[in-house]
């Protein structure tokens, strides 16, 4: 009974399990193990394991043996690590700043990409098969622009109307844009149908080049240096800018903002702006990259939330994070899994997000409510 | 909160119409509109119980739905896509509906510690991840999707006992979720609905109430689920994919996601629109342009899109919530927003029981 009695006093109840605190500590630190071994047998195979002759094929070979593939592979994840950060960054901003989850997304990601092709076949006066040779930089950028800001003002348009006088209601805002993102899918089949479309490259930008003997388009690049540029000038925006800095004491605590005499509902209006001209350019660059049709729109909220949920919701550099971290993987598993078994790539994805979770609940950069 | 007897009283004399609707419906009425009702009702049920009890906001019953659909698919298909067991569909039930509520049960561990437009958002990850994951691995089912999912001797060519089966679950389910809010496990729920931090400190694992409300919700999804694969025979991913996962949220959204009478009454109206909208003259032919630029046929997901805005924009409770104010609006009592907010948990320092 003594016994008892003394080993009770300093055992924490867990869940089900009574545990001492020094086991408390070591039964915290399991998920963080276990997480540091998986990603360390993953990092062993890609860089000596994979496509040996004693292991299995996979379809890059490891990096020691084929520094080439595993490079391209590289930038293929870097690349589009950048495309998903353009994406993402506009919902993460909304998010961050009016605590509202536009599900439409991915319907403006679709909308701005189908505005941007038929104004690219307008100024180059051809509705199919565009080369890019007939693609001058400016028939790219100019299309770009205007299907942003198309998008960027469906945005406003659907924050002023529908959400602007609901703010904190964030499921009911969230169903809103739900509704709004079944009208316009069913309006954008009806008026662009059910076929894939794409948008052309500029022929200034479509070469290929060589890096350890394997060839690697130079679109690809371009693409990554625009999401450079955009993540910088967001940088310079939020931390140099006096809107940026109002924005920032937004995420913090709104009331106060507010009650300093800013006129929080004219940043709200501004960001919404900026986060769909966001997903708007990321439909541009997404249709230039890999073309777009039905679904792509479901497709893309689905990449700007897995990004988000990973890096953490309202974080810009949450969105970095997740982007590279989704990016790399979504590059790196099929290029490196038994060839075989290359479709069961898609349940990395679920693993990061399952590990993410495991280890921070809130993402790698969010914050605890 | 409406009364707890007239409310009863109503959903038991629907309850009876239900019952003999047979002997006067028209077999399309019985089988195309009524039993997808009372199917799309059931999964539906799922996601108002775990917002109205659990205050949990999910996307992912749609998906649970979907993996019996597969999971019989592959254990009773002789030939087509996937493992082709080949086996006898009643054994695939329970099989199938493991698999369900394990799945449930992991992706409940996963997300329990996520609230609020955190757990919606993740529970649409795993929805749209499910539609990927069945597209691609080959071995299950691939994009091409199942057919040929014969259900038992009992229910082939049977559509009326294929109601009835949909009916007496409906029924069951609803009583169930109603008996369990009463329960202590019910009561400890709706307390981590209202306070989490609060239940924490009193005792409560808040975690474990969420996980086994989640695993719960995913079995009872997991039955409608079965009833879906027998009634249709086949199924695909584009079947569970991320328009359908909506359709069902907002068939919840539509009937009042505070009220579990709700997901049938939405199912319905949902159901209703969809095959009979184009019938009526007026939203036919409302005027040339619309008519052909927005409301052309087909373009019901326009029409669905508009009715759930609506909904939203003036009554975030849903269409029970409209009926409950209009009858206490009839009976010359002040309508009162609030109280009907209350009885979902919209107000999160309620502690109002639900009845």
């Amino acid at each position: 009974m003594t016994d008892t009695t003394q080993a009770g006093a300093s055992k924490i109840k867990l869940g089900l399990f009574d545990m001492t605190p020094r086991q408390v500590v070591l039964m915290r630190r399991v998920p963080v193990v276990v997480v540091s071994v998986l990603v360390g047998f993953a990092a062993i195979w890609v860089l000596f394991l994979a496509d040996r002759s004693w292991t299995t094929d996979t379809s890059a070979g490891s990096a020691i043996a084929e520094p080439g593939e595993f490079l391209v592979t590289f930038l293929d994840g870097l690349t589009f690590a950048g495309l998903l950060f353009v994406v993402a960054s506009g919902f993460t901003l909304i998010f961050g700043l009016m605590r509202t989850v536009n599900m439409a997304h991915g319907a403006f990601f679709l909308f701005a990409a189908y505005i941007a092709i038929s104004v690219q076949q307008k100024m180059v006066g051809k509705s199919r098969n565009i080369e890019s040779s007939d693609v001058s930089m400016l028939d790219w950028f100019v299309p770009l622009l205007v299907g942003a800001t198309v998008a960027a003002v469906v945005g406003v348009l659907m924050q002023q109307f529908f959400l602007r006088w609901n703010q904190g209601q964030d499921l009911r805002q969230a169903i809103i844009t739900i509704a709004v993102t079944v009208i316009l899918a069913d309006q954008m089949l009806f008026q662009y149908g059910g076929l894939a479309k794409t948008m052309t490259w500029p022929g200034d930008v479509v070469h290929f080049f060589e890096i350890f003997g394997q060839r690697y388009a130079s679109s690809r690049l371009f693409m990554f240096a625009i999401s450079l540029v955009v993540a910088v000038a967001l940088w310079v925006w939020l931390n140099r800018t006096r809107m940026g800095m109002v924005i920032r004491a937004g995420v913090d605590d709104q009331e106060m903002v507010r009650a300093l005499g800013i006129n929080i509902t004219l940043v709200f209006g501004i960001t919404f702006f900026v986060g769909s001209f966001l997903a708007g350019m990321g439909g541009v660059m997404g249709a230039s990259f890999s073309g777009v049709a039905l679904g792509t729109d479901g497709q893309w909220l689905l990449n700007s939330l897995i990004v988000v949920i990973i890096g953490g919701l309202g974080s810009i550099k949450g969105a970095v994070a997740g982007s590279l971290l989704y990016g790399m993987v979504t590059a790196f598993s099929p290029a490196y899994l038994p060839s075989d078994y290359t479709f069961y790539s898609i349940i990395f994805t679920f693993v990061i997000l399952a590990v993410v979770l495991a280890v921070r609940p809130n993402g790698l950069f969010g914050r605890t409510e | 909160m409406m009364p707890t007897n007239s409310r009863s009283l109503a959903v038991a004399i629907a309850f009876v119409a239900l019952v003999l609707l047979p002997l006067i419906g028209s077999d399309f009425f019985v089988d195309f509109v009524m039993t997808r009702t009372l199917m799309l009702g059931l999964a539906a049920s799922t996601i108002v119980f775990l917002s109205a009890y659990g205050g949990m906001d999910s996307l992912a019953q749609w998906l649970i739905f979907g993996v019996v659909g597969f999971a019989i698919g592959n254990l009773v298909a002789e030939s087509g896509r996937g493992l082709k067991f080949g086996w006898e569909p009643w054994l695939a039930v329970p099989v199938a509906l493991a698999v369900a509520t394990l799945l449930a049960l992991v992706l409940g561990v996963l997300s329990a510690r996520s609230t609020g437009i955190y757990f919606l958002m993740l529970t649409l990850t795993y929805a749209v991840i499910g539609f990927y994951f069945f597209g691609q691995v080959t071995t299950f089912s691939g994009f091409g999707g199942m057919t040929g999912i014969d259900p038992p001797d009992f229910f082939n060519g049977e559509p009326r006992r294929l109601y009835y089966a949909a009916l007496i679950l409906s029924a069951l389910a609803y009583v169930a979720f109603r008996a369990i809010a009463r329960t202590p496990f019910g009561m400890a729920l709706q307390g981590v609905r209202d306070d989490p931090v609060r239940m924490e400190s009193l005792g409560f694992n808040v975690q474990v109430h969420r996980t086994l409300a989640f695993t719960l919700a995913g079995f009872v999804a997991g039955l409608a689920g079965v009833l879906n694969i027998w009634w249709n025979g086949q199924i695909d991913p584009t079947s569970i994919g991320i328009n359908p996962t909506l359709d069902l949220f907002i068939i919840a959204v539509i009937g009042g996601i505070v009220h579990l009478e709700g997901a049938w009454l939405g199912a319905f109206v949902f159901l209703g629109a969809n095959i009979y909208l184009r019938d009526i003259p007026v939203i036919g032919n409302i005027g040339g342009v619309i008519h052909d630029r927005i409301l052309a046929e087909e373009r019901f997901n326009t029409v669905v899109g508009l009715i759930l805005l609506v909904i939203m924009l003036t009554s975030p409770d849903g269409l029970a919530g409209m009926i409950a104010r209009l009858r206490d609006r009839l009976r010359g009592r002040t309508p009162d927003d609030e109280d009907h907010l209350i009885d979902i948990g919209y107000q999160p320092t309620s502690k109002t029981q639900l009845g």
